[in-house]
Parts: structure tokens; C-alpha cells; sequence
């Protein structure tokens, strides 16, 4: 146990020495004494809003500020991660993603927001998106608070795809899109766009739901892992079929950012993608702005196929802080916060898929009329307990609630990869990819 | 050493003196060396014997030299050193080449020198994940890249090169990166051969070809040996462009993607450890012998 100690204080000063050099005040709390809590966040657009806002909160909330520190997605993983293992105690809050927080839940990392969050009428903890709660809660007990999520939908150009007469419908199915991506595909404009990048975040995101919808698993119910099942195979299969035919020609290349921009310049039809991607295909500066149709995400065996993610707000076990950090979660997660957004900086920047009543705001219905039902439908629909054909052992859709997901996830993405680039086939690629991925199953047999 | 004349004792005196003097000077810098590189070396090599994986806290322990073990058995570490000498060996070979080209073109005078000099040395100066990134976005992109352009333009299919190519797609990125760092080195190498030579050998009779090829190219070799070894160094840690564009797919996970992958990715932090004391001594190895090869170039001089 003592050489735990040594190496948890060790680890975090060899991990996060960086930041531990800016500093924070870690007293013992006293209800009238200044606070100042220390938030760990990532560099997306809303959390710097959040940033801008804070000053509302401060006011209201005398004695207590807040520090930011905004990190890449990457840095902030590693950051935050060895932070609270380590009970190193740096941050009063932390972002974390949907994947983290059963993990963090059930290790007892997390502080359990279910009492503050229930007792409290004026927060409405049944507002925030059934799923999105799910994904967040082990056991009945609520780690985390989402401060924005997304599901995964099909985003297509309206204008290419009536050029050649066709109409999506808002439920089709994977062979339908096939069909249709096949044949408005042309030599300098790809009938689909989808991820290729090998990494459990970018390759694996879309094709695991697809996988699922397929009715494969990674794992059974027993930890056995399933990835050179006949389903599993045939999902890759299919989506390497797709991208030959009719997707973008450097698959490896693409992701997220690649495909958005694809779209936006016309240089593919159709996208399976975040949510999220919606409102940057409708900013003010896109020249397909006005030109998009959306739809559910394209099904096989499933009756919905959307991912669900969502960047949340958790509170480590040790803080010293809890009570401000609490009140301070709460309000960054509010309705309040949302009219706050809405009403300076713009409703179209309002944290979109925390809360069922954001969508009946007049105002962010009406700026977000093109997107904003649809998210609200998928992701009111999507089932993170049960998301495939079979049951399986964590909540999670687009990923495996393992700590071992993110390797297991990219070494099969880069086997692949190598399938997708045809050298390897598709089973020499899932068998070894079996292998990899029973030996994490294995440490979770019980 | 039976008797000591006082003198001589007093010289010694003196001389342990300026000793003790000169080391105190050099013990700041030397403390400063130590803990900056060797200490952390030490902590490394502990950290490679600990069974230490950031997400599971309650199982750390000592693993001893089961990470050593792993690190040799899951079969990683092979593939990872031929993708790094490869890709060091072909960009090393091609910026060699294509350095000598173009320090042979700046030898001589023409307007706009000075200018000319300075867009070559660009490349060498972009920081490497932007010359990646360039790369990704402007060159190589099958939608909106240039190659792309060209290539439809002409009429023929466009290159998957990430996908399909991509142990070509780190070299080239690599080449343009180091290109000027082989011009450099060679161009100075040029401008220090006596015009003297080359004007006799044109007096003899001997054409350009002929007297590149025996004056110059001699003339050049310490040169061409001194940035091999430089660019070689500076080579085998090769990071950005495979990160950013391949993220190690069809052969370009080099050693320093690997160890990325699992201290960053795999957060094991013992099998990562492991794996940077494994390519340090590697490193040491091919350093000693390239060492030894420097040191011959600088003492042999001319007469080889």
C-alpha cells in the first residue's frame, strides 16, 4: 500500500507536473470562505462559451470563482485520468466523455450527484435526455451531468440527391443508402463519406454501430469477444464494399473533420456522422447552408442505429470542495443556462442534446428548425443498455465501457485499415483482432 | 616518485587548486546534465518493472520483467524497428540525393540567389506537424488536394495515398522536411572547394561530369557522412507525419508511434516504459557504432 502512495503522488507530478506548476488553492471548507474551484475542460466551441459565461455564475454566487483549463481532447484524457486514479486531487471538476463516467462511477473516482441532483425540484433532473442518463448512471446512482450530446444521423445534399430523383426516406435502411450512394457516386464526388481513420474514436465510432445493427457484438454477455463472428464479418464486409464502391477514395484519411468539409464543398452526397456536424453544415458560413436533408441513421437488424456521446460534468470523490463544485455543475447544466446562452451569445449555440426542453424553446426551435427535431427524435430513441440485437455487459453504444477500449479499439482499427487497403482480407484482419480483443475480455470474466 | 623538491610540490599544489576550481565551475552544468537526463532514465527503468496501467489504480504492483517480457513477445517491436529504419534509411537516401541537387544548383551565381536560397531552406523550417498537416490537406487530399488535381486533370485516376501508399506518404513528407537540411550541409561543403582545383581540371581537359566526379564528389565526402549521420539522428524519431496522416497503418509505426501508443493510448504506463528503455538501448547501439564512424571522419581528414 505504501508503494501505492508513493507512486500515486509520483505519477501525477511525472504526469501532470505542468499543470500542477499553475497552481490551486486546496484549503479545508468553510461555508463563508472564498472558493476557488479548478475545472479541467476540452477546447470545444461550448465549453469556451461556458468560460465566456462564467462571470454570471461568479456574480451570483459570491465568494466562489472558478478557473478554467482548457486542454486538447488528448491531453486532457491523460491529464485528468491520472489526476483523479490517483486521487491526486487537482480538479474540482472534471469533462469527461460518455465512456469515462461508468468506469469512473464504479471505481469510486466520482463524487454520486443523485441526492444533490433529485432534491433539488428547480434543477429537474427528469429533463435531461432519458439515454444520455442512462449512460451516466451505474446502479441507479448518477456520476455526472451532461453538458452537451449527440447522436449519429444521416446528413444528405438535398440538391445532388433530387438532381438524380431520388427521395431518402427518414428511416432507411443501410442497403437503401448503398443503392443510392452507388449511384449518384461520380468520378470527382463520392455517393457516401464515412470515417476510415484508424482509432477507436474515429474509425470505430460509426462502424460499431454499424456492427451492432448488423446483430454483432464485441463482446457477449460472458466477456467472449466476437470479433470475427459471421455478423461482425459481415458489417466490415459491408462497410468495405461501401467505401470501394461508392465512398471517398482515401478512407484512412478521413474523419470527422475531413467528410464535414467534403460535404460542405459538394464533394460527397451523403454522411453518416455526430449530430453535432448538423449545425456546422447550417452556420452561416456554409455554402451548403439551406441545401441539407437529415435523416435517422440508415438500420439493418435494429430498429435505430445512432450513437449516443455526451461531454459531462463530474466531480472527483476527494475534492475539498464539493458544495460549490456541485452548485457550480448544476448551473452550467441548467435551463437557465441554456436561455443564458440563447438570449448573448445566439440560440443556435445552445448546448444541444442535455435536456428535452431545450427543443421547445421557440427561439432555438426556430434557429435550429433544419436539425433540432430530428436529434431530439434519435436521441430520445436510441437504447445505450441494449443498443445491438443481443444483450450485452456495459451501457455504451459507439464503444465498450472497458478501460481497455480505446487499444483494443485502435489496433483493430488499424487491422482494419490494412483490410480496407486490401492488404490483408477482412478475416485475417478480425481474427487477429479476436485475439487482441479476448485478451481484454478476459480481465473481465468473473 | 622518492623525494619532492618543495617547488615542485607548491606547482602541484597550485595545480589541484585551479583543479577543484575548474570542477566547481563545471558542477552546476553537470548537476543540471545529470538530473535532466539521467535521473528520469533511472525512474524510467523503475516504471518498467511496475505492473502500472493508469486506469486500474488498485492493481499496481511489481511486475518485474513481465513488461520486458510482453514487449518482446506480442510481436510489435520487430515491425516497429523495420518501419524505422526503413523510412529513415529511404528519407535519408532521398534528401541526400535531391540535397545534393539543389546545393549543386545554388553553387553559383545567378539573380536572385538569395532568395531562391532561402524558399529551399523553408521546408526545413515549418514546424513538422504543420509540414504534415500541409501535406494531409494541400498535396495529398483526394477532394480538394493538389496531386489530386493534377492527376484528374491528366486524366488519370486519383491516389489514395494514406490508404494505399502510405509508407510512400511519410517518406515524400519526410524528404521535403529534410531536403534542405542535406543542401545546407552539402552547399557549405561546395563553397569551400577551391576554385583553384576545378579550374586546373578544366585546363587538363576534364568535362563537368568528370570533374564532379573526381574532384568534387571526393571533396564532398566528409560532408555527405557528417549529414548522413546528422539526418539519420534526427530521422529515427519520426513522429508527426505518421501520426497525423498513416496513424501507423501498412508499415510506418515506427518506435517513437509505438511508445506514443502505449503510454498515451494503452495508458500502461510500465509496458511503455519498457519500451523506451528497450529503444534506448537500441539507440545507444547504433549510436556507438555511428559515433565511432563520426570520429573517423573528423580525425581521418583528407588523407583516406
Amino acid at each position: 500500500m505504501l508503494l501505492n502512495k508513493k507512486l500515486a503522488a509520483f505519477g501525477a507530478m511525472a504526469v501532470v507536473s505542468a499543470l500542477a506548476l499553475s497552481g490551486c488553492a486546496a484549503s479545508t471548507e468553510d461555508a463563508n470562505a472564498p472558493v476557488t474551484l479548478t475545472l479541467a475542460t476540452v477546447n470545444n466551441g461550448q465549453m469556451k462559451d461556458m468560460e465566456t459565461l462564467k462571470g454570471e455564475f461568479e456574480k451570483a454566487n459570491p465568494g466562489i470563482t472558478v478557473n478554467f483549463q482548457v486542454m486538447e481532447e488528448g491531453d486532457l484524457r491523460s491529464a485528468v485520468t491520472a489526476d483523479v486514479a490517483n486521487a491526486a486531487g487537482q480538479y474540482d471538476i472534471v469533462t469527461i466523455g460518455a465512456y469515462e463516467v461508468p468506469q469512473w462511477g464504479a471505481n469510486g473516482w466520482l463524487a454520486d450527484l443523485t441526492p444533490a441532483l433529485t432534491e433539488d425540484k428547480a434543477y429537474d433532473v427528469e429533463d435531461i435526455l432519458p439515454p444520455v442518463r442512462t449512460a451516466l448512471s451505474v446502479d441507479g446512482k448518477q456520476y455526472a451531468v451532461p453538458f452537451y450530446g449527440e447522436s449519429s444521423i444521416l446528413m444528405y445534399n438535398k440538391e445532388i440527391l433530387d438532381k438524380a430523383g431520388i427521395t431518402v426516406p427518414n428511416n432507411p435502411t443501410w442497403q437503401q443508402i448503398a443503392d443510392i450512394a452507388k449511384k449518384v457516386n461520380t468520378a470527382d464526388r463520392s455517393g457516401i463519406c464515412m470515417r476510415g481513420k484508424p482509432g477507436w474514436g474515429d474509425l470505430f465510432a460509426p462502424l460499431t454501430t454499424v456492427v451492432q445493427t448488423f446483430g454483432g457484438t464485441w463482446y457477449d454477455m460472458n466477456w467472449d469477444a466476437k470479433v470475427n463472428s459471421p455478423e461482425f464479418t459481415q458489417a466490415v464486409t459491408f462497410y468495405k464494399n461501401l467505401l470501394d464502391t461508392a465512398g471517398e477514395k482515401d478512407p484512412v484519411s478521413y474523419s470527422f473533420n475531413e467528410c464535414l468539409t467534403a460535404l460542405k464543398n459538394a464533394k460527397t452526397a451523403m454522411w453518416v456522422d455526430a449530430s453535432v456536424a448538423a449545425s456546422m453544415l447550417e452556420a452561416d458560413d456554409s455554402p451548403v447552408k439551406g441545401k441539407m436533408g437529415y435523416a435517422h441513421a440508415p438500420v439493418v437488424k435494429t430498429k435505430e442505429s445512432g450513437w449516443l456521446w455526451s461531454w459531462n460534468l463530474a466531480i472527483p470523490a476527494n475534492t475539498q470542495h464539493k458544495d460549490a463544485a456541485t452548485k457550480f455543475i448544476k448551473w452550467a447544466t441548467s435551463k437557465e443556462y441554456h436561455q443564458l446562452v440563447g438570449k448573448t451569445l445566439g440560440w443556435t449555440l445552445v448546448p444541444p442534446g442535455a435536456r428535452t426542453s431545450t427543443y421547445s424553446i421557440p427561439e432555438y426551435k426556430e434557429a435550429a428548425a433544419a436539425f433540432a427535431p430530428i436529434t431530439l427524435e434519435v436521441m430520445s430513441a436510441v437504447n445505450p443498455a441494449q443498443p445491438g440485437v443481443n444483450p450485452q455487459p456495459w451501457v455504451g453504444i459507439q464503444y465498450v465501457a472497458i478501460p481497455e477500449f480505446q487499444d483494443v479499439g485502435n489496433q483493430v482499427a488499424q487491422l482494419v485499415a490494412d483490410a480496407l487497403a486490401g492488404r490483408k482480407t477482412i478475416k485475417e484482419a478480425l481474427d487477429e483482432g479476436q485475439k487482441i480483443a479476448q485478451v481484454a475480455g478476459d480481465a473481465h470474466k468473473k | 616518485m622518492t623525494t619532492t623538491t618543495p617547488a615542485v610540490a607548491s606547482i602541484g599544489k597550485v595545480a589541484k587548486k585551479n583543479v577543484w576550481l575548474s570542477r566547481s565551475l563545471i558542477l552546476p552544468a553537470l548537476t543540471f546534465g545529470i538530473v535532466m537526463t539521467q535521473i528520469p532514465f533511472l525512474v524510467t527503468i523503475y516504471f518498467s518493472l511496475l505492473n502500472w496501467n493508469l486506469l486500474k489504480p488498485g492493481e499496481i504492483g511489481f511486475a518485474w520483467f513481465k513488461n520486458y517480457i510482453s514487449v518482446f513477445t506480442t510481436g510489435d517491436l520487430v515491425p516497429s524497428i523495420i518501419a524505422t529504419v526503413g523510412i529513415t534509411a529511404s528519407a535519408v537516401i532521398l534528401s541526400l540525393l535531391f540535397g545534393l541537387l539543389f546545393a549543386i544548383l545554388l553553387d553559383r551565381n545567378f539573380r536572385g540567389q538569395a532568395l531562391a536560397r532561402t524558399l529551399v531552406i523553408t521546408p526545413f523550417l515549418i514546424m513538422p506537424a504543420a509540414a504534415s498537416l500541409i501535406w494531409k490537406y494541400s498535396m495529398f487530399d483526394t477532394s480538394i488536394g493538389i496531386i489530386n488535381w493534377v492527376t484528374t486533370s491528366l486524366g488519370l485516376p486519383s491516389i489514395a495515398w494514406s490508404t494505399d501508399l502510405p509508407l510512400a506518404t511519410v517518406i515524400i513528407v519526410l524528404t521535403w522536411q529534410f531536403t534542405p537540411f542535406f543542401m545546407l550541409i552539402l552547399l557549405a561543403g561546395l563553397q569551400s572547394q577551391s576554385r583553384e582545383v576545378i579550374e586546373a581540371a578544366s585546363v587538363d581537359g576534364a568535362g563537368a561530369l568528370r570533374t564532379f566526379q573526381w574532384m568534387t564528389l571526393p571533396h564532398l565526402r566528409q560532408y555527405i557522412e557528417i549529414s548522413v549521420l546528422l539526418g539519420s539522428i534526427m530521422l529515427l524519431q519520426v513522429f508527426d507525419p505518421v501520426a497525423i496522416m498513416t496513424k501507423g497503418t501498412g508499415g510506418t509505426k515506427t518506435l517513437a508511434y509505438l511508445l506514443y501508443e502505449r503510454a498515451f493510448i494503452g495508458l500502461d504506463v510500465g509496458q511503455a516504459a519498457a519500451y523506451g528503455v528497450v529503444t534506448v538501448v537500441l539507440t545507444l547501439i547504433v549510436a556507438t557504432i555511428a559515433l565511432k564512424t563520426l570520429f573517423k571522419v573528423f580525425m581521418a581528414g583528407g588523407n583516406r
